[in-house]
């Protein structure tokens, strides 16, 4: 299956240290992808780097181009959405006024119409909320805003970094059910990153396993479910 | 009686420009939690570029619209070339580089049009209709003007797609990347939008205090006591402290301290806010994290 | 992080041409305290006034260096203090006829006592309101300063004259020659004070608090009152230089003391180095030379050569924060550093 994104000995910097190491990573076309590891695995960091959010050296390709070293801003354009850790919504701003700020690299006033209702039809609650202030929202609305907001770009691969954190498990249930649905109709590519693999097992077809900035192990979701040392670490049992 | 309503009127028609000058602070402080020092040398400046078109026989509104778009472009400008360089420096650096521009645009402005005194047009005549006891029709226009302005800036902001990216990049430049805005022009624009509010206090004010290099250092400084009275981080706030502290000033002035200590009122309010509440009457209250 | 090896070679003194660098200090700071003696027997009696006034200077920016370059405080309003010196040596002198030399200390006590009261409130502004409220404070100085009903005491517009004094005791010296003495006597313990308060403890502190501030209180640095200390001894330094520059000056008045003032402060410290005592003297040396330079152009120019100062300074302020933040100092830092390697 051709890759969406594939990247190539990446290695990433906070100023002069580094955190990521020859990093090998494809996300399938249209698949889900999981990313797994502990705290200070690097995971959040892959992801920044993916976005240019931090410095970067090696090859990142998307759609089979070059994308190392193209501003966050453009990279957005091409296609890529990223819902950060901690949400990143816009605080003081509406669900409408968040929603509409993901549409922003879009022209067509019509498709912006329909995807807001598409969206709207993912997450009803939004709707409801939709003047009230982002911040007001809980933590599982604010979520569901956050992936909504990607949504809203219309991207061909979505990265999101640990949607289930600080949720009641019934809400992630259902955002994880959601995320199935959007990777099933839509046709977007997903990565995502997750401490509960469990969760993220259940979700992916793909695996990583990263540990202290290197890719450690990787493979189809089942078998790295099945995994001894998987099972044991970070599986519990 | 007539004389407290004159001296709230015309408390507002100041407070108008006071408003002007404190919401382009706010504009500037919102996306870049700086204070621009050099706000008031800047509308000087303008207004001295409006006088120079006039002196060429260009109409007054034009001339107007003129020195708004130069200075709009000149804001754009100084914020590429002066101050992008500085975004991650510290605080010093950066008050360093904007009293360096409070300098710069006071020398220059000496310089080319020299430190003569000179009258500044008012397109207001003093016998039009709407003048009255209360307030002269220069007033009144001051203070159409400025809501017109400050209707439209509210309208920008709120209404259109670029306000409310500007917004969005002032408040969360890393989100705002991540939809696609180019946080660094927004921060460009702020200050162009900025530059050209301040334009306007400059031209309404000059008629009143006349044209000369250091016309807005006490405008300045009751822009600075409007915009935190109100809360630095509130335009809204922001302008209406700007027209309180316009009415302050002058029942202080009328009937407490004489007119002699006026700016110390400023002065007064500016710390007294700073002290019992920076966060001023509507702005958000600040969390630092540690 | 330092090596082993590094470690043996700071315990060893470093040598450079033969002679220790503690040494290499002291030498050079006899060279150059024999200098400064000679200087005012070397030169005319208006370099010699020029010459104290950078003496006091140096003085008033060290004050100010202690609050913003070490402390991190920024302060746009050390003029005010400046002032409040000057004005309390011109009015116990020409009011209550204290000599003027009685007056210096009482200067900076009272500089010390505004400087700690304006501290206390100001502990709890972040960083760049602290400068907004200084730097409204040095708009307002010259407003207040000629308010009417000061007029007694201050003078008013007009100001207050103060006669030149003549060297004590018979001495064979000229007015200006004992007043570039007096300066030097005055600044000589002051920068040997501020140097100590700076290698010390107290200095550490000052400059953890710069630093981060929460960190250094959980270390026990009580910083509101190192904060409030420091402001007050900054001011403190500012007083004193303003009490001696009034004398030296002859002359105060209310427009003595505009804004420019304090801007000339901050490039000064700007230019001879934040947070460096001897860089104060190269910032002292430029604000009295430079709006000299202007004068003297003023002449081709007109009314305009007024700009020439701030022009001068805005460009510097933004070329030092761009190419040099480290000013003078740091660049004879690295000259020297350069120099010990080589030898």
């Amino acid at each position: 299956m051709a890759a969406i994104l594939e990247t190539r000995a990446l290695a990433a910097f906070y100023g002069s240290t580094q955190v990521l190491h020859q990093v090998d990573l494809a996300v399938e076309a249209g698949g889900i992808t999981a990313l797994l590891g502990a705290n200070g695995a690097g995971k959040t960091t892959l992801l920044r780097a993916l976005t240019a959010m931090v410095a970067v050296r090696g090859a990142i390709r998307f759609d089979g181009r070059e994308i190392a070293g193209l501003a966050t801003e453009d990279l957005v354009r091409l296609g890529i959405a990223h819902v950060p850790d901690g949400r990143g919504t816009f605080v003081h701003l509406t669900v409408e006024e968040n929603l509409r700020l993901g549409a922003y690299t879009r022209s067509a006033k019509a498709e912006v119409a329909k995807d807001f209702e598409r969206v709207f039809g993912y997450f009803p609650r939004l709707r409801e909320r939709r003047r009230q202030q982002a911040g007001t929202l809980s933590g599982g609305e604010q979520q569901m805003l956050a992936i909504a907001r990607a949504l809203m770009l219309r991207p061909r691969l979505l990265l999101l970094d640990e949607p289930s954190f600080g949720l009641a498990p019934l809400v992630v249930k259902d955002i994880f059910r959601i995320l199935r649905a959007i990777n099933r109709d839509e046709q977007v590519s997903l990565l995502v990153v997750e401490q509960n693999a469990n969760l993220a097992l259940d979700l992916a077809d793909q695996a990583y396993l990263m540990e202290t900035g290197e890719v450690v192990m990787s493979g189809p979701a089942d078998r790295i479910r099945g995994d001894e040392s998987v099972r044991r670490a970070y599986l519990g049992y | 009686m007539t004389a407290l309503l004159h001296q709230i009127f015309s408390g507002l028609a100041t407070g108008g420009i006071y408003a002007s000058v404190a919401l382009a602070l706010v504009m500037i402080y919102q996306a870049t939690h700086l204070v621009n020092f050099a706000q008031g040398e800047m509308a000087m400046f303008s207004t001295y570029i409006a006088w120079w078109l006039i002196g060429l026989g260009t109409p007054y509104w034009i001339a107007f619209l003129l020195t708004l778009a130069i200075s709009f472009l000149g804001g754009v400008a100084i914020e590429r070339i002066v101050i992008r360089p500085m975004e991650k420096a510290p605080v010093l650096a950066s008050v360093s580089v904007f009293i360096g521009l409070l300098a710069i645009f006071n020398s220059v402005a000496g310089f080319i049009f020299d430190y003569q005194i000179k009258p500044f047009p008012s397109p207001f005549p003093s016998d039009a209709w709407y003048g009255s006891a209360f307030m002269s029709p220069h007033e009144v226009g001051e203070v159409m003007v400025t809501l017109v302005v400050l209707l439209l800036v509210y309208g920008f902001f709120r209404f259109t797609p670029l306000g409310l990216a500007m917004r969005a990049s002032a408040q969360n430049p890393v989100s705002s990347r991540l939809v696609g805005i180019r946080v660094g022009w927004m921060l460009a624009l702020g200050w162009g939008l900025a530059a050209a509010t301040g334009a306007v206090a400059g031209m309404m004010a000059a008629p009143v205090v006349y044209l000369e290099p250091n016309m807005m250092s006490s405008i300045l400084l009751y822009g600075f006591a409007g915009a935190l009275l109100g809360g630095i981080d509130n335009p809204w706030g922001a302008v209406l402290g700007g027209f309180m502290v316009g009415v302050l000033e002058n029942l202080a002035g009328a009937y407490v301290v004489g007119a002699d200590l006026k700016l110390t009122v400023a002065l007064v309010i500016i710390v007294g806010v700073l002290v019992i509440s920076p966060a001023g009457l509507f702005g958000r209250p600040v969390v630092t994290r540690v | 992080m330092t090596t082993v090896s590094e470690t043996q070679a700071a315990a060893r003194p470093q040598l450079v041409a033969g002679l220790s660098v503690a040494t290499w200090r002291r030498l050079i700071l006899t060279v150059a305290l024999v200098a400064a003696l000679a200087l005012p027997f070397l030169v005319s009696s208006y370099h010699t006034f020029q010459l104290t006034m950078v003496l006091v200077y140096a003085m008033a920016l060290l004050g100010l260096n202690l609050l913003t370059g070490f402390n991190g405080q920024i302060s746009l309003g050390h003029g005010a203090f400046y002032a409040i010196g000057a004005y309390t040596t011109a009015i116990l002198v020409t009011k209550l006829g204290i000599p003027y030399w009685a007056t210096i200390p009482i200067a900076g006590v009272v500089s010390l006592a505004v400087g700690f009261l304006f501290g206390l409130p100001a502990l709890r502004l972040e960083v760049l309101y602290l400068a907004l409220a200084t730097f409204a404070l040095a708009l307002v100085t010259p407003q207040i300063l000629k308010y009417k009903a000061f007029d007694a005491v201050t003078g008013g517009v007009q100001g207050i004259l103060l006669d030149k004094p003549d060297a004590p005791f018979g001495l064979p010296l000229s007015g200006d020659q004992w007043l570039y003495l007096l300066a030097l006597a005055v600044a000589i313990p002051l920068v040997w004070a501020a140097e100590n308060l700076i290698r010390g403890r107290i200095g550490r502190a000052i400059v953890a608090i710069r630093e981060h501030p929460v960190a250094a209180e959980t270390m026990g640095v009580n910083a509101s009152l190192y904060k409030a200390l420091t402001f007050g001894v900054s001011a403190f330094y500012t007083g004193i230089a303003g009490a001696l520059g009034g004398i030296v000056v002859g002359f105060v008045a209310p427009d003595s003391f505009p804004v420019l003032l304090s801007l000339s402060f901050l490039v000064g410290i700007v230019v001879g180095g934040l947070a460096s005592v001897w860089g104060v003297l190269v910032g002292a040396l430029f604000i009295e030379f430079v709006p000299n330079y202007a004068d003297q152009i003023s002449d081709l120019l007109g009314e305009r050569a007024k700009a020439l100062p701030w022009a001068i300074y805005g460009l510097l302020l933004i070329a030092i924060m761009y190419l040099m933040p480290t000013g003078a100092a740091g660049l004879v830092k690295r000259l020297t550093r350069g120099i010990m390697r080589e030898f």
